[in-house]
């Protein structure tokens, strides 16, 4: 699995969900301690030799010829296309090119490997809940697959999906573009979340952790704050019953008493 | 303000309209000359300048949709477009020669200018060997890049607009904010006050003040027939120049473009050498595509096929004919290995009716005769990164130009190469590899060090494990004013992210996730620091 950056360190839950949902389908799962970034932010600011030395750590860490499942849309759009490209004419290239072909973005990988949108209807938890999705650009037309993230929100029992206005449109985060063009993207980030909260969701689901510390940041500054929610969060939490924020407690727990072990 | 101007055009101080009329254009020409950001910042502060670009942008992307019902047709369509265009580009110098001895066979006269001046002057000579002293202009953005009309009128020569939105365009003193629709940006109050207060009719009377759609295009297209039937010359662009057959073809909706290239006796054409095609089975295939793309239109209201001048037989039509092929920076695209695709636009603008940073500061925000998408693409090739490279950050790579063009250009992934172009160093060779004029221009020291510090903590895991760390378990400093004000502009609309107690990295290794394939983690529990 490549956890991304920004799950990482703000989302981790979204990665043990993730893993969760990928070894309860019986599949082992690696999690690469040196991964780090994907090199999205430097390539995208025109940074090519700082992504190539970030992105070689990856080609390093995910070189066992195994599936990768990446947490975010836009990352796994970045490995998945942009990779060949950064490594054209570079020794790395048919490497990188290796890894592209056997990237995934999470929910590509639900559905179209594990097929779980068919095995929903057992979730532990049907209460009912109205979601909105917003789904990336990066996993919408960089990979192409919103209808699978849709499929994964529509087929949870009890889960009403609800779709606001300019749904296409992006969110305004961008990445660097957030802090070097911050007014046009404030502008684009108030329009998308009005658009939201005016679906009267009870949750706002993501597969991008980018886009939805935007979302949510600014709907939080505007005092309306909403819970947001990785996708895979989402559906290890509806699948199992349990709230998410205690499933973090508890992992913390644990990991203070392994620590304790390890030492 | 337009509001509070009663309909009833006796009670509206002419000379106080007039004078508003000139401080606001005077506002424009200061704002044009501030940094992109300045303007992107008033715009966006501007309430009828968002909801004029927002309803533009929903009623074009409406309109386009519906005239492609079939994904799966248009995908076709598109990979068409883009193979036709891909055709005339990886033949553009022979098809470029055909084309001129085709035109030439026509009786078309065919001038080569390499630069925007050259151009102007080309089409300056032109003009006074004909002794013309008063040009009408159907709707070309060429002559808009190569600023035509400013080189003429300083030259004594007339020129007029003839298209509805670049002649109210010209008569507020202002350039085109969309490259389709001139005038997208002004509502109809606004457009009442610019006739009233500036046009003329050809008795030099006032124009009645009206709000009413129809009498404004009535009284501009009155005050148009009288120019047209003077006029010394016509001045129009082209969208396809058919090489085979040496035809100049010309899409438009409001047939100024067939007065201006037939009434007249002197029609001069203008086009980059990039809108060459080379058969005439080409043409109705990139015709569908553009005036879809462009209004939704199955098809505009006029299209005209010029081949050549008026014969001995015919009646009427120009007496002459010339077309001036500009290339101005497009020889340049054309050699790069990343950037080509360029020059496969076909100018249906449906690129930034898709982008939603376009949808928000609209065209005169980009300060450049292409705002958008394309715009962000093509200025900073054909004027220089130094100029306009900053507008390259205002796009969030979100990829709905991409998905909209009609020929495909990849155009977020042309952005990002063009920002890659802004920061790279120079190449020692210059003149052995074509590079972007003014590469380099927007390289920095302080970005350069951010980067490789960012890419120093990303790429050695120990720096990286003291990096997450002194997020995770510094992460109540995030809460603070301090935090905030420093991360900037990112808080000023939108609350600090928390960051988590502990890291996925620290998470999956205490829940006992494999470090390696095959398996080796309980080998490595001890490497825990």
């Amino acid at each position: 699995m490549l956890g991304t950056c920004l799950v990482d360190s703000f989302y981790p839950e979204a990665g043990m969900d993730a893993i969760a949902l990928l070894q309860r389908a019986g599949i082992e799962v690696i999690f690469p301690q040196s991964q780090s970034c994907c090199g999205q932010p430097a390539y995208n600011s025109g940074y090519d030799e700082q992504a190539r030395e970030v992105a070689r750590v990856q080609l390093q860490a995910f070189a066992a010829d195994i599936p990768v499942v990446v947490m975010m849309g836009s990352c796994a759009g970045m490995v998945h296309n942009e990779y060949p490209k950064l490594f054209a004419g570079q020794p790395e290239e048919a490497a990188a090119i290796a890894l592209a072909a056997r990237s995934y973005e999470f929910s590509e990988f639900m559905v179209n490997v594990l097929q779980l949108e068919q095995q929903l209807a057992q979730a532990a938890d049907q209460s009912p809940l109205t979601v909105a999705l917003h789904t990336s650009c990066s996993t919408r037309r960089g990979m192409g697959v919103a209808a699978e993230h849709k499929a994964l929100v529509e087929n949870l029992p009890g889960v009403q999906l609800v779709e606001p206005e300019r749904v296409t449109e992006c969110c305004g985060f961008g990445g660097t573009f957030a802090v070097k063009q911050g007014d046009i993207s404030a502008a684009m980030a108030a329009d998308k979340a009005n658009a939201i909260a005016a679906t009267g969701c009870q949750r706002l689901v993501s597969g991008d952790c980018g886009c939805l510390m935007n979302i949510s940041g600014t709907l939080d500054k505007q005092e309306r704050a909403l819970p947001v929610q990785h996708l895979a969060s989402l559906l290890y939490t509806r699948l199992n019953g349990r709230d998410g924020s205690q499933i973090s407690q508890k992992r913390s727990q644990q990991h203070n008493q392994n620590r304790g072990e390890n030492a | 303000m337009s509001q509070t101007i009663v309909s009833d055009s006796m009670n509206i101080n002419i000379e106080q309209l007039q004078q508003e009329l000139n401080a606001e254009q005077r506002e424009f020409n200061e704002l044009q000359q501030r940094h992109f950001k300045v303007r992107a910042k008033m715009a966006l502060e501007n309430d009828a300048l968002r909801k004029s670009f927002r309803g533009a942008s929903d009623f074009l992307m409406g309109k386009r949709k519906a005239v492609f019902p079939d994904d799966g047709a248009l995908s076709a369509l598109r990979d068409r477009g883009e193979a036709i265009r891909q055709h005339s580009l990886a033949n553009l110098p022979e098809l470029l020669e055909r084309l001129e001895s085709n035109l030439t066979a026509n009786g078309i006269q065919v001038h080569w200018a390499e630069t925007a001046d050259e151009a102007c002057t080309i089409i300056h000579d032109i003009l006074t060997a004909n002794n013309a002293r008063t040009v009408v202009k159907g709707k070309s953005m060429v002559t808009e890049e190569i600023e035509l009309n400013h080189f003429l009128e300083a030259r004594g020569i007339e020129c007029l607009e003839s298209d509805m939105g670049e002649y109210l365009v010209q008569l507020a003193g202002e350039t085109p904010s969309h490259i389709i629709m001139p005038a997208i940006h002004k509502n109809k109050a606004q457009i009442a006050r610019l006739m009233h207060a500036r046009a003329q009719t050809s008795d030099g009377s006032q124009v009645p003040y009206t709000e009413d759609v129809d009498e404004l295009i009535g009284n501009a297209r009155a005050i148009l027939r009288d120019k047209f039937m003077r006029a010394d010359a016509g001045i129009s662009g082209v969208n396809m120049a058919v090489a085979n057959t040496g035809t100049l073809c010309l899409v438009e909706n409001e047939g100024n473009g067939r007065m201006t290239t037939t009434m007249p006796k002197l029609h001069i054409a203008v086009t980059g050498i990039e809108k060459v095609v080379e058969d005439f089975s080409h043409v109705p295939e990139l015709l569908t595509l553009l005036t879809r793309s462009a209004t939704g239109q199955k098809i505009s209201t006029y299209f005209n096929m010029i081949s050549g001048p008026k014969k001995a037989a015919e009646l009427d039509g120009p007496e002459q004919v010339h077309l001036v092929l500009v290339d101005n920076g497009r020889s340049r695209i054309f050699s790069h290995p990343v950037l080509k695709p360029t020059l496969q636009c076909i100018r249906c603008g449906a690129c930034m009716n898709h982008c939603p940073v376009y949808a928000r500061i609209g065209g005169h925000a980009y300060g450049s005769t292409y705002p958008g998408p394309i715009g962000q693409v093509v200025t900073p090739q054909i004027a220089g990164l130094e100029k306009h490279g900053d507008m390259l950050s205002a796009c969030s790579l979100n990829g709905a130009c991409g998905e909209a063009c009609p020929v495909r250009i990849p155009l977020p992934e042309l952005i990002r190469e063009l920002r890659a172009e802004a920061v790279s160093p120079q190449f020692s060779d210059a003149a052995a590899v074509q590079e972007v004029m003014g590469r380099g221009a927007k390289r920095t020291l302080g970005e350069r060090l951010i980067w490789r510090g960012w890419a120093l903590t990303h790429r050695f895991a120990p720096l990286y494990r003291i990096m997450t760390t002194v997020l995770t378990r510094g992460r109540g400093l995030f809460r603070s004013k301090a935090a905030a004000a420093l991360l900037s502009p990112w808080t000023d609309s939108r609350s600090t992210p928390q960051p988590a107690r502990r890291s996925l990295h620290e998470l999956a290794k205490a829940r006992g996730v494999a470090d390696q394939y095959p398996n080796s983690t309980a080998g490595k529990r001890g490497d825990h620091a």
